[in-house]
């Protein structure tokens, strides 16, 4: 794979890269702008995110979005799991067609469609048993998990495709329980893709207008909701300061995430090469 | 003579006991299992498939002034000769109105043009990651994966800004001397394209590169060998080899973009007319639930067959 | 007396004696395809028995139901008297070293010995005792705290053994066992082997494609093919008596005659070759009619090459031409024509050193090809 690129692949790369991230560092340039209009360049200014910090409107839809994000996460790789788990490891079973057609229909269901049926879900459940009694907080949660869940039971089944399934017959030839196995061998081995299914769901669900907006109720506006009422009608600086500082903590955080991983993969090439030569070593 | 007895009758209990505890064993397993497979499964059950017939329901319903705005099914049955009648009157009526049918074509139209674009722009670059040394490799792979992080609805934002009278792209060209007067590229079709290719050309990169990847290069060396040349090269052995990739990442492209509501919403504003869209300002402005509900089904419809080639591509390689 | 001292290591001889391991009538299918068809098999306590075959033959199913991964689909399996069939792989006195190693990957070489101990609730002392003891014995000590990944291919792959052997299981079950070494490795891997199984007294069976593994491990061998057991025996016998022309070939290689039993005496029988046109004198009974349809099978090294008539005229002699000769260093192999389409292979220890490049024997010579009555089996199969 080390062969050269051309030179048309080359220009291919740096035009992409290009079309990427040009608006998103052109987008961070006009947050520092003191211009109440966007496009004017009014000179260097840190004025809309002092806009930003104080508008408590902004805060709560923070929370509120960090709230459903993090219960979206931790029940969406809860049950993402479980849903990988059983596609994998349980061979046939019935039913099984249907399952992993609702796994992974999610993942490819435009939006409007899964906010508007489970809106009308809410509507409905609300009349025959009187809950939902308010759509808000818990909807929204509800609705994310739902989806979010389909993202991580298509890691965690990779995962689980790529892990022999010798390592978890070999624990229960050593005389563990099958429950056992699920504890001592598979969850640890899956860990790794348990929490990028996390992070997965979490950014996801931060992510979300258009569900989130079908099944919400009043008063309670999530980040996107906030975002999407303030951009329709044009562009606002205040949106501006708040994109880059979304930006600025993501790039942060895949930077951070993907340099221990590669330094990660790093130490094991290096183990496994000393491993290698200590026999040559001792043989000769 | 006694001994040997007592150790029959001590064995067969022994077994016996085992084979009890092998049994209540077993159960306890199956019940574990029903578990693993049930919570999740449940839950879709009731959150994802339920809502479906909901929909279907409701779109077979006359649309009313309540809450909620429709009628109950359940009168139907007293009612037998108008069933049908009342049944397709919503779709009939999609199926009559221009407005409906033309957004519908339009959307097809859209996310077909997108897909085809973002292939054009995806292939080269996934072709040139892959070719690229394994450092930076993973570096460009990570700044393929970082905008997905980042907010979908900020970088469609981003575009305004870019696009607008006064936008940079715009102020730019005037700047420059190019042009006099802005050009109007925001709330046109052209906007709509570019912000679907701009959030999407990842979903097309990642599946060719994952499908380029496991291509074995010195096929390209076996082709070069036998004496094809670079361009034959490619036709002939490499786009053949990536077609699983180019579908794969198509279907992912077409798909959401079919039913695409924000794009649309705010770099085309009213003068694109994408279904997406249609629908949500049908539910959240007109309040016409069963038609809402009409236009959600056949868009369903459409997009059913390309979801499930989707689906199956994903199970065939989550075999391999 | 004598007797049963004869076949202390040989308890398969032995009717009185009680087979340890006890399968009978075992099948397993897959849906419609049948992995294990109706088998029966005895091992004995201490034996290094092996299971032989090509890939499909149904030996490794055979093993993962002697390890509980697999059910029986009908058929019953006895370790050391007791039924296991429906006893689950955690509860079966038998440990499996596989193929893979399936090494746990989070564990270190210590953790993954230690691992079958702490699941029975041994006392910590004790597994830190019996791990050191195992990692001593496969000669691991200094690499105990490391992670698998930190291992050589060989290292790995002692230690999956030292963590299926430290739960003394009365089984030791052994999937291709020198499958992922190099062809070095392999050769002092297994007198490793066959010491530790000498040592420790456990039975061990083995899954093997490799029958040269087979030949040199195993007290018997089972040779599998489609599900069934062709041939069980010792190596010598799989060797020198096969029962079928599968065996004779997949053992080994043989050159095969189709021929009819013209003669049958009390102590010898005549077979009639047609290709190459000749009899074949063998120097014991059968008891088969005259007229039946038989081959014989002859390995290569048995066969003499010369380019001098033999002394004694007679049977068991064809005369042909070199067509080829494989220099091979320690031994030659020679290709001849020896009927209208027949080609024998002979293979030949170069005893002296050829004088230049010349070799005794060498293209297109004529050559005489001679073996002893005893040396060809007639098969029936």
């Amino acid at each position: 794979m080390g062969q050269k690129r051309s030179t048309f692949l080359f220009s291919a790369l740096c035009f992409g890269m290009a079309f990427l991230y040009i608006p998103m560092l052109l987008l961070i340039i006009y947050s520092f702008n003191y211009s109440k209009i966007v496009p004017v360049w009014g000179g260097w200014s840190l004025r809309w995110y002092k806009v930003l910090f104080e508008s408590e409107e902004v805060w709560s839809a923070l929370t509120l979005s960090l709230k459903i994000a993090v219960m979206n996460a931790t029940f969406a790789t809860l049950l993402g799991t479980l849903a990988g788990l059983a596609l994998v490891r349980f061979g046939r079973f019935k039913g099984r067609t249907l399952f992993s057609g609702m796994i992974t229909a999610p993942l490819v269901m435009p939006e409007v469609i899964t906010g508007l049926s489970l809106l009308l879900l809410f509507i409905t459940m609300a009349e025959l048993i009187g809950w939902p009694g308010e759509r808000g907080i818990t909807t929204i949660t509800i609705a994310h998990i739902t989806f979010s869940m389909a993202y991580v039971a298509v890691i965690i089944q990779s995962r689980l495709a790529g892990m022999a399934q010798d390592l978890e017959e070999a624990a229960m030839d050593l005389g563990s329980k099958p429950i056992r196995v699920l504890v001592d061998i598979t969850l640890p081995l899956l860990a790794p893709g348990m929490v990028a299914g996390w992070l997965l769901a979490f950014t996801l669900s931060l992510d979300d207008l258009v569900i989130a907006s079908f099944v919400t109720g009043p008063g309670a506006n999530t980040l996107p909701i906030l975002i999407y009422s303030r951009i329709r009608l044009g562009l606002r600086p205040d949106i501006n300061a708040l994109a880059t500082i979304i930006i600025v903590v993501v790039t942060i955080g895949v930077i951070i995430a993907g340099y221990l991983m590669l330094r990660q993969q790093k130490q094991r090439e290096r183990d496994m090469q000393m491993a290698a030569q200590e026999v040559v070593k001792l043989d000769a | 003579m006694n001994d040997n007895a007592t150790a029959a009758v001590d064995r067969s209990e022994r077994s016996s006991m085992r084979s009890l505890t092998a049994v209540l064993m077993q159960r306890i397993q199956s019940g574990w299992k029903t578990l693993v497979v049930g919570i999740p499964n449940v839950w879709l059950l009731v959150f994802f498939l339920a809502p479906f017939f909901i929909v279907l329901k409701i779109s077979l319903a006359e649309s009313i002034i309540a809450s909620p705005p429709f009628s109950p099914l359940v009168e139907w049955s007293e009612e037998g000769a108008l069933i049908l009648q009342v049944i397709f009157d919503n779709f009939i009526f999609l199926w009559e109105d221009d407005l409906y049918f033309n957004t519908y074509v339009n959307s097809i139209k859209i996310a077909i043009i997108s897909t085809v674009l973002c292939l054009i722009v995806g292939y080269p670059i996934a072709y040139g990651i892959v070719r690229s040394s394994s450092t930076t490799k993973n570096i460009l792979l990570l700044m393929i994966i970082l905008p997905f992080w980042t907010s979908f609805l900020l970088r469609v934002y981003a575009w305004m800004g870019l696009l607008a009278d006064q936008g940079t792209i715009n102020s730019f060209l005037i700047w420059i001397g190019l042009i006099e007067k802005p050009i109007r590229m925001l709330y046109t079709e052209f906007a709509v394209y570019v912000g679907i290719v701009y959030s999407y050309v990842p979903f097309m990169i990642l599946p060719l590169y994952a499908n380029m990847e496991k291509l074995d290069m010195s096929l390209h060396e076996a082709a070069a060998d036998l004496g094809a040349r670079p361009m034959t090269t490619f036709l002939t052995v490499t786009l053949p080899m990536t077609a699983p990739g180019i579908l794969a990442g198509s279907l992912l492209v077409f798909i959401p973009a079919a039913g695409e509501f924000v794009i649309p919403d705010l770099l085309g504003g009213g003068n694109v007319l994408m279904i997406g869209r249609v629908l949500y300002n049908e539910f959240n402005s007109n309040h016409d639930w069963p038609v809402a509900a009409a236009v959600a089904i056949v868009l369903l419809l459409i997009l059913v067959i390309p979801m499930m080639l989707y689906q199956h591509i994903q199970s065939k390689q989550a075999e391999s | 007396m004598s007797q049963q001292a004869d076949n202390q290591d040989r308890p398969w001889l032995d009717p009185d004696a009680e087979p340890f391991i006890k399968v009978q009538g075992v099948t397993k299918k897959f849906g419609p395809f049948t992995a294990v068809d109706n088998v029966d098999l005895q091992i004995y306590r201490g034996e290094l028995f092996c299971l032989l075959g090509g890939s499909g033959c149904g030996k490794t199913t055979l093993l993962r139901m002697l390890a509980g991964f697999e059910t029986p689909t009908s058929g019953t399996i006895y370790i050391d008297g007791a039924e296991m069939s429906q006893v689950p792989p955690y509860e079966r006195p038998v440990n499996m070293m596989f193929q893979s190693y399936a090494l746990f990957p989070h564990m270190t070489v210590e953790q993954n010995v230690a691992y079958g101990l702490k699941r029975d609730g041994v006392a910590k002392a004790d597994i830190a005792m019996r791990v050191s003891e195992m990692l001593k014995m496969v000669e691991l000590t200094p690499f105990s705290k490391r992670k698998p990944h930190q291992l050589s291919g060989g290292q790995r792959q002692r230690v999956a053994l030292a963590r299926a052997l430290v739960k003394q299981p009365k089984v030791l079950l052994l999937d291709e066992p020198l499958g992922a070494l190099d062809k070095r490795l392999r050769e002092q891997t297994q007198f490793e082997l066959m010491n530790i199984q000498d040592q420790l007294g456990i039975t061990f069976v083995v899954v093997t494609h490799d029958q040269e593994e087979a030949m040199t491990l195993s007290t018997r061998i089972a040779v599998m093919d489609e599900g069934r057991f062709v041939q069980i025996g010792t190596p010598t016998e799989i060797y020198e008596s096969p029962d079928t022309r599968f065996v004779a070939d997949f053992i080994g290689s043989a050159n095969m005659f189709e021929g009819r039993i013209v003669e049958n005496g009390a102590d010898h029988v005549v077979v009639r070759v047609s290709d190459p046109r000749i009899e074949f004198f063998i120097d014991h009974g059968m008891s088969i009619k005259e007229g039946t349809k038989v081959w014989i099978a002859v390995r290569p090294e048995k066969i003499k090459i010369s380019k001098n008539a033999p002394t004694e005229s007679g049977a068991n002699q064809i005369q042909g031409t070199v067509l080829g000769v494989g220099y091979l260093g320690n031994l030659s192999t020679y290709r001849v024509q020896a009927g209208s389409a027949k080609v024998v292979d002979v293979t030949h220890p170069n005893q002296s050193r050829p004088k230049g490049d010349r070799h005794a024997v060498d293209w297109d010579d004529q050559v005489y090809l001679s073996w002893d009555p005893s040396s060809a089996v007639v098969l029936t199969k």
